[in-house]
């Protein structure tokens, strides 16, 4: 960029402006809708009503929040004129991006439910179909690396679609310099996790860039399974009155490659929980019919999952801070680092919407295995303010727990 | 775990709140004011308003960093950063500040080379691993954040570092209280005192509130209890009648501050005439620059910098805001033109900022759940 002059910046002026006529626009209407509403009701029970039309000073915030509620369901825009790193953090800005502009792009009803896997007719078979990209940095870290990485992620992709991962693709996108003792390393953690999962990589691609035009090292993985039970899974299908259960302790995975990437000057005893789930949610779905869905906390944590579920299936979602297991040294160090682990990501851990009949056998299934010793339940699904998730913290109070918007910012005093 | 839980136990929190409503007189409204963007955040993250009486209000108050930058000075910064051979370094709150031309976050992405840092040292070493390059730190923050840059500046000093400068955008507390104090537009009862500025600068300055205003002030820690327990301080100073300056965060902050952290302050940087606030307008004597003896670190004197004023957007009420006299909910555009994601006003960027930690954490009518729990037994 040249000597720029304030304002060419080629950013997001003018939707300031943009915005406000649009909510100047929703406002009007909304009064007018009022006045003939109000209108109406005089003419049939003007009593009751007319006491409405004035709302004490109270409800004047409920007003606004309802208000602010109807904007929220507006059908998503991506108002930046280019992606910035908000859109890749899990967070509103991701979910605006996938429903605006792709979802947008390729609409059909195997995409539509946005579930971690698809669900497919294949003859006389129903099979998963996902894919994923991985581009962590640094490559390796405490508890695995790259490689184990994209064959876990892409397994509990499969597995929490209720599927039987079976067969996986892998393609490598290398930055030309690319030590090749790392690639072997990375193969070799990929085949290890794969068969620790039961699966078999069967086919892939490789692209080699120009140095520079990437780092080091992405993959991107697909994975097929098979869907052999009857029980349907979807967030959608949550109902008031279920359980929503963890599987194991939040955050490890996202503290872990913050402490890696050393540029904190923090050291934490915490390792990734990178982790194939298949094993666990077919004890589980074996156990517990009774489960509604299931989903892996990746990016954006359980409290982007909560509120996928309050948001798909249009209930409210209550959960005590008290009952979310969180290591002792992911809280310090998301303490410190002014992070809400509930907001960090997992490579291991899944959160299940269980009919509350069937809470007890949940449990003792993920119990019953290593990866879900410490699973607990961390609240339930109910009736009150759909679409929204509340949070009893620790200290006695209420809370809401939002999407996040971009990437976590440390807090700076 | 330790030092953190025993802060915030709410059995303890119970007994506190009981003692708070015991205080209360019948029929009187309570304004209190939290001067920091710290306790706003904490008061929402951990739902502390539950344990409050309906009759008493606590007001967020204009100690965030982030929320006072006027847009000018953001658009200053731009212009700073997409100079040639510039690498612009910030806190990760500023990221998101919009200027009339976009944020930092748009201009990283259409190409400016702006990074995120943790403290003012991470700039000083990334100035000693791009010689050819000049570096500029953004330095925001009220007196606590103050003398890690003015450290900063010392030791590029010490060391000779002839190509990394700082953009000081530094402001003080007690202009700013001042200010809200002797606005005619709002009635506080007390103060809850910025636990961290005051490591700094210790509680003498907060004297002239109690005495002068007739306000008490409390000095207060971060975590939960520690609020409660400072609104109970104010209240019981309330209850008798008294004005004085509280530290209930004696386990942090020195009554008399911290004078190796103010030398340095003092040394690398004096006060500005006058200084504009976003929503608060001038005021004078409100912020620091580099001085004369360190004016090849001042990215001010290195560059040519614009020093362009900019209006509020008018639908923008963050001032009112600010000085508490607009409750979040309160503002015109507040949660629908305005959102985290799109915010027009400063106070809707910062987590410390009284809208975005009201929009993220208590997005709830408090009347409504408290009338919840009560019928539900």
């Amino acid at each position: 960029m040249t000597a720029g002059r304030v304002g060419q910046q080629p950013g997001n002026a003018g939707w300031v402006e943009q915005a406000l006529r649009e909510h100047e626009e929703a406002e009007r209407r909304e009064s007018e809708a009022a006045r003939a509403r109000d209108h109406s009701h005089g003419e049939l029970s003007g009593a009751t009503e007319a006491a409405g039309r004035r709302p004490p000073a109270g409800d004047r915030e409920q007003q606004v929040l309802d208000r602010i509620d109807r904007a929220r369901r507006r059908r998503p825009r991506v108002r930046e004129e280019r992606i910035t790193m908000a859109h890749g953090a899990g967070g509103k800005a991701t979910r605006t991006l996938i429903e605006a502009i792709f979802l947008d792009a390729f609409r059909n009803p195997m995409l539509e439910p946005l579930e971690d896997a698809a669900a497919l007719q294949a003859g006389a078979s129903r099979v998963a179909l996902t894919t994923d990209s991985y581009v962590v940095s640094p490559l390796f870290f405490p508890g695995g690396d790259i490689g184990d990485l994209a064959v876990n992620g892409t397994v509990n992709d499969l597995s929490v679609a209720g599927a039987t991962p079976l067969y996986l693709s892998a393609g490598f996108i290398l930055e030309e310099g690319f030590p090749v003792a790392d690639l072997t390393q990375i193969t070799t953690s990929m085949r290890a996790a794969a068969a620790a999962a039961g699966v078999y990589v069967v086919t892939g691609d490789t692209k080699v860039v120009q140095k520079g035009k990437a780092d080091g090292c992405y993959i991107n993985t697909a994975g097929v399974g098979l869907i052999e039970r009857e029980t349907e899974l979807g967030v959608a299908r949550a109902r008031p009155g279920d359980a929503i259960i963890v599987s194991g302790p939040v955050g490890d995975h996202g503290v872990t490659i913050m402490l890696a990437r050393g540029e904190l000057d923090i050291e934490a005893d915490v390792e990734s929980d990178t982790a194939p789930l298949n094993g666990l949610v077919a004890g589980l779905l074996d156990a517990a019919p009774g489960v509604r869905a299931l989903r892996d906390a990746t990016r954006g944590g359980v409290a982007t999952i909560l509120n996928e579920i309050a948001t798909s299936a249009e209930v409210g979602v209550e959960v005590s801070e008290d009952d979310i297991p969180v290591r002792d040294e992911v809280r310090g160090a998301a303490e410190l680092l002014g992070i809400d682990p509930m907001y960090v990501a997992c490579e291991g851990r899944l959160v299940a919407v269980v009919d509350d009949a069937d809470t007890g056998r949940a449990l003792d299934a993920l119990r019953a295995h290593p990866l879900g010793e410490q699973a607990a339940v961390i609240g339930h699904v109910t009736d009150d303010s759909p679409g929204v998730v509340r949070l009893k913290t620790a200290f006695g109070g209420t809370r809401i727990v939002d999407l996040l918007v971009g990437d976590p910012l440390p807090r700076i005093c | 775990m330790r030092f953190v839980d025993e802060f915030r136990d709410a059995q303890k929190a119970h007994a506190l709140a009981a003692k708070i409503a015991a205080l209360c007189e019948p029929g009187r409204q309570y304004k209190l004011m939290e001067v920091c963007g710290g306790h706003t955040h904490t008061i929402y993250k951990h739902g502390l308003e539950d344990y409050l009486p309906e009759s008493i209000t606590l007001v967020h108050g204009p100690g965030c960093p982030v929320c006072v930058i006027p847009m000018g000075r953001v658009d200053d910064a731009m212009h700073l950063a997409s100079q040639p051979d510039v690498i612009m370094t910030s806190f990760g709150d500023m990221m998101r500040v919009p200027g009339s031309g976009g944020s930092f976050f748009d201009a990283k992405a259409a190409g400016t080379d702006i990074r995120m840092v943790y403290s003012p040292l991470d700039s000083l070493k990334i100035a000693r691993s791009n010689p050819d390059k000049q570096v500029v730190f953004m330095a925001i923050g009220f007196e606590t954040t103050a003398p890690s840059t003015a450290m900063t500046i010392l030791r590029a000093a010490a060391e000779g570092i002839g190509n990394f400068s700082v953009f000081c955008n530094h402001v003080t507390i007690i202009p700013a209280i001042k200010a809200i104090l002797d606005s005619p537009d709002l009635r506080l009862d007390g103060f809850l005192g910025p636990g961290h500025v005051s490591t700094v600068i210790g509680c003498r300055p907060y004297e002239f509130i109690a005495r002068d205003y007739g306000k008490p002030v409390v000095v207060a820690g971060f975590e939960p209890l520690d609020i409660l327990q400072s609104i109970y301080m104010l209240m019981l100073q309330l209850a008798e009648g008294r004005s004085v300056v509280e530290n209930q965060y004696t386990r942090v902050v020195p009554w008399n501050g911290n004078l190796v952290a103010l030398k340095a302050i003092g040394e690398t940087m004096e006060l500005r005439p006058y200084f504009e606030w976003r929503g608060l307008g001038f005021i004078s004597h409100s912020a620091l620059r580099v001085r004369e003896k360190y004016a090849a670190f001042d990215a001010e004197r290195h560059f040519d910098v614009p020093g362009v004023r900019v209006a509020d957007p008018k639908a923008c009420q963050c001032g009112e805001v600010l000085k508490g006299v607009l409750k979040p909910w309160e503002c015109k555009v507040f949660g629908t033109a305005c959102t985290p994601e799109t915010p027009i006003g400063t106070c809707m960027v910062s987590p410390e900022g009284a809208c975005a930690a009201y929009y993220n954490y208590g997005r709830m009518n408090r009347r409504r759940v408290r009338e919840a729990e009560v019928s539900t037994p």
